[in-house]
């Protein structure tokens, strides 16, 4: 006897009974799972979903504003702070679009390294995404706990590297900051080695588990013109069918050295964005070998003045953070600070179409679909 | 001296008894001995909860792959007490316009009905309050009393989410009441008499190991979910869903009134894993140990089923939880109640 | 950095046939960027959807800038299947800063173009709900301004 998981009440169609009345429930901004502080004003008939309204801005900090006072460098530190869970994503953007503007080479290992730290920061940031998923679908942090047990290991190397865990500050225009120290590779072969299991023991948890695949297939449909209209990017994306990322499509430093595939399913739900993300952790495990097996000798970054100029100009830089497509659009004025640097933060923009999303869903599904898109409010509000 | 150990609390029972009645009229004596033994009861659940709560806080640890209390006293075993002396300590609040009978009330309700059904419950042979030949079907009616005192609970605090929450939990309880009678009815079919001595009694054949979960699967697993489901643990506990906007209906509640709740569920919840030893696995009947210590036993092996499906499995939406016990164990309910009646028809068309 | 493009000549002179006032300005950071009227906008946002030989139907991102004299507004736009990208520009006024909105071509400019309003000042007629979406409602002033400070004063 299981639970059918297709036995899902389909969004209705035709026009909801008129004579309950509507009762209008706010989830938020402090709430154990809005993953932050976050606002969802729900009209409900019943208990389902007829009007969801999005309110967000709780945690903006004016960071854009902050980055036209301060130097490049300083600025590094700004955008650890952006999607806190993926830092040295954040630094690379802003470290590709400065050195795009003030036209610096950076040195082959600083790029091995950097897609090193970067893959490894993919896996710590879906291990969140996975288990606080998870949590919010009901699982008693179980899968949680397993999934930060591993991210501590990641934490923990990147703490050998640059003495912090989570605000890291490491890729720097021109390079990286400090060279890898020689205790990292073998830790970071050790942990790939054992990485596969732990993965199947996410799944093993998860992905077959009739009542987790009740609560999240079929639900929070996204269709793929939809997703392509509100641009939604990243997983969610490549979870609606479309294969965009950005490391295959537009390959920035030197993701075209490595062989690894883009994840996709055809599913549109919450069940496929989760399964994408787990497909993915299994392809970064491969580019983070083929990066380990490569690693070239040499400078880690180029030499460069703390308070180098920028001269005039316009300069986009965009990469594939574990969120999706993180991207930096830097003016520059010949100062040593840049004129406008603007963030396009991926959990933005993907919570363009929630409100759509939620739709003809129950309460509890609105959790599930929010937790499936997997944001983080330093980046949506900056 | 196997007999003593094995006898010990009817034997200390008796003492008792002679010893008040050798100085007291018939009547104040037995009065008092029975005032005795519901207190002894009393203490009893309320250690055996304590010991519960701790347990779950620990097994549930380790299957997350970390230790859990450990720290007030030693392996942390007096956790449950400073938790207690916590939630004694703290302001007895009661919501303004809330109706404060009926909000009182409510935990009294909870726990009483919580600790009646541990008068027809057997720890052993000649261990139990009360021998009632109704004894499974008191068990479940009073068991049933709970939703009452949920929705007093809901109603009484004067919340409007309190009292969805509790309407939502009184359904949820109301409707797997039925698949759990329905798979009681096939072990009482075997047995032929609905008091829980009897039924322990009748699992007494093929030398003390015809436990009636070999002739009755299908009810065990009818009778698990749905106990699972009434006391409102995982995969079913909706009312403690930080997910759920509707709040449970016991979110006014803080303090003692709080540890009332809390007990009412854990004694609950032990009362009705002691009737699924007693159904299924044979109460008290067991080699070598005292028959006491076999019970615990089986109710405790029972219980870390439950912490194993609240460390694993996620929670059901409330639709598809009224759709599970309306459109799965409800008829295999029935099914299997048919299955017996045939079985003990062809039984007894072919033995006798 | 390496950014595939086709060559700016191609891309930009098919805008430009269709629509002779735009102006291509320098090709910055390998992206074709050209300038357009503020009141040719959305037609041309529609022609570059819609137009099958350049079918740009992801708005990647949509920025504002301060010039001291001006405020800019970039749109970024990228074709996921033909694998190439634009950049559009209009022009408009500090003082009355006011644009068409292009909500209606791709959903994705509805948060994006809030934030300009509640940031840079920008208004964009047509949009469906232009509201602050940073800020809070009633706060006062448009702070990525080049001209706005933190006041002095703490607020009492």
């Amino acid at each position: 006897m299981s639970i059918d998981p297709r036995a899902v009440v389909d969004p209705p169609t035709e026009p909801l009974n008129e004579e309950t009345e509507q009762i209008v429930v706010n989830m938020g901004p402090q709430h154990p799972s809005t993953h932050g502080v976050f606002r969802m004003i729900l009209t409900l008939s019943g208990e389902t979903i007829v009007k969801a309204e999005i309110v967000m801005g709780y945690l903006h900090r004016g960071v854009e504003k902050q980055c036209e006072e301060g130097t490049f460098v300083h600025n590094i530190t700004a955008t650890d702070r952006l999607d806190y869970l993926s830092a040295m994503s954040n630094n690379l953007a802003f470290s590709m679009a400065a050195e795009a503007l003030a036209g610096i080479e950076v040195p082959e290992r600083a790029w091995y390294i950097r897609t090193i730290v970067c893959e490894l920061q993919r896996l710590a940031s879906h291990c969140v995404a996975i288990g606080t998923f998870g949590a919010d679908v009901g699982t008693f942090f179980t899968p949680l706990s397993y999934a930060f047990r591993d991210r501590e290991r990641i934490l923990d190397m990147f703490n050998m590297i640059c003495g912090a865990r989570m605000t890291v500050s490491y890729v720097r225009p021109g390079g990286v900051a400090l060279d890898l120290p020689e205790e990292f590779i073998p830790a970071c072969r050790y942990f790939l080695d054992l990485y596969p299991q732990k993965v199947d023991e996410y799944e093993t948890l998860l992905t077959k588990n009739e009542i987790f695949k009740a609560r999240s297939v079929g639900i929070g449909i996204l269709p793929p013109e939809k997703a392509l209209s509100y641009a939604v990017s990243g997983p969610s994306l490549r979870a609606s069918g479309i294969g965009y990322d950005l490391r295959k499509d537009q390959p920035y430093g030197i993701y075209d050295r490595f062989d690894f595939e883009v994840q996709t399913a055809t599913g549109c739900d919450c069940f496929s964005r989760y399964i994408v993300r787990i497909r993915e952790m299994r392809e970064s495990a491969k580019i983070i070998k083929q990066a380990l097996d490569h690693l070239p000798p040499g400078p880690h970054t180029a030499k460069l003045s703390r308070n180098f100029r920028a001269p005039e100009g316009e300069a986009f830089s965009r990469i594939e953070a574990p969120k999706g497509e993180l991207g930096f659009y830097m003016v520059g004025d010949g100062s040593i600070a840049p004129y406008r640097c603007k963030i396009r933060a991926p959990s933005f923009i993907n919570l363009g179409p929630l409100h759509e999303m939620l739709l003809g869903w129950k309460v509890a599904d609105a959790v599930a679909i929010l937790g499936s898109l997997d944001i983080v409010l330093g980046e949506v509000d900056r | 001296m196997s007999n003593f150990i094995n006898n010990f609390f009817p034997i200390a029972a008796n003492w008792i008894g002679t010893a008040l009645a050798s100085f007291l009229p018939g009547w104040i004596a037995n009065i008092i001995q029975i005032v005795i033994s519901i207190s002894f009861f009393f203490v009893f659940g309320t250690i055996v909860v304590m010991s519960l709560v701790y347990l779950e806080r620990r097994i549930i640890a380790f299957m997350q792959d970390r230790l859990g209390p450990n720290r007030v006293g030693p392996q942390g075993l007096l956790q449950p007490i400073a938790d207690v002396l916590k939630l004694f300590s703290k302001e007895d609040i009661v919501p303004t316009n809330a109706d404060p009978i009926v909000f009182k009330l409510s935990t009294i309700v909870m726990v009483v009905s919580a600790l009646l059904v541990y008068a027809v419950i057997p720890f052993g042979p000649g261990m139990i309050i009360s021998d009632l030949n109704i004894g499974i079907l008191y068990a479940i009616a009073i068991a049933s009393l709970t939703a009452i005192g949920m929705l007093m609970a809901g109603w009484g605090s004067n919340n409007k989410y309190a009292l969805l929450g509790a309407m939502r939990a009184a359904a949820q309880v109301i409707s797997y009441e039925i698949p759990l009678v329905f798979s009681v009815i096939g072990v009482v079919m075997i047995t032929g008499s609905l008091s829980t001595v009897s039924i322990v009694h009748g699992q007494a054949a093929w030398s003390g190991w015809r436990w009636n979960i070999i002739l009755q699967p299908i009810g065990f697993v009818v009778y698990f979910i749905a106990a699972t489901a009434e006391l409102n643990r995982t995969p079913f506990d909706l009312m403690e869903a930080e997910s759920e906007i509707v709040a449970g209906y016991h979110i006014e509640y803080s303090g003692v009134r709080f540890a009332l709740f809390f007990l009412a569920e854990y004694l609950n919840a032990f009362a009705v894993a002691a009737l699924g030893a007693t159904l299924f696995f044979g109460g008290w009947l067991g080699p070598f140990l005292p028959p006491y210590v076999w019970f615990l036993i089986k109710t405790y092996m029972l219980f870390f089923v439950f912490y194993w499906m609240r460390g694993t499995l996620p929670r059901v939406r409330i639709d598809q939880l009224m759709g599970l016990a309306w459109k799965y164990l409800l008829p295999a309910a029935l099914a299997n109640v048919v299955i017996t009646g045939v079985g003990i028809w062809v039984y007894q068309v072919l033995i006798a | 950095m390496s950014n595939p493009t086709t060559a700016a000549g191609p891309l930009a002179a098919k805008v430009r046939a269709a629509f002779p006032r735009v102006e291509l300005r320098d090709v910055d950071y390998g992206i074709p960027s050209l300038l357009v009227p503020v009141e040719n906008l959305v037609d041309v946002c529609q022609h570059v959807k819609s137009t099958p030989e350049l079918d740009f139907d992801y708005l990647a991102s949509v920025t504002a800038i301060d010039y001291l004299d001006r405020i800019d507004v970039v749109y970024q736009l990228r074709s996921l299947k033909l694998r190439h990208d634009l950049a559009l520009r209009i022009e408009v006024d500090r003082d009355e800063a006011v644009a068409p909105s292009v909500t209606g071509v791709w959903r994705a400019a509805d948060f994006q173009e809030r934030e300009i309003y509640d940031l840079m000042g920008v208004t964009f007629t047509g949009h469906p709900n232009l509201k602050r979406i940073l800020l809070y409602d009633e706060f006062d002033g448009h702070p990525l301004r080049k001209d706005w400070h933190l006041p002095a004063e703490p607020r009492a």
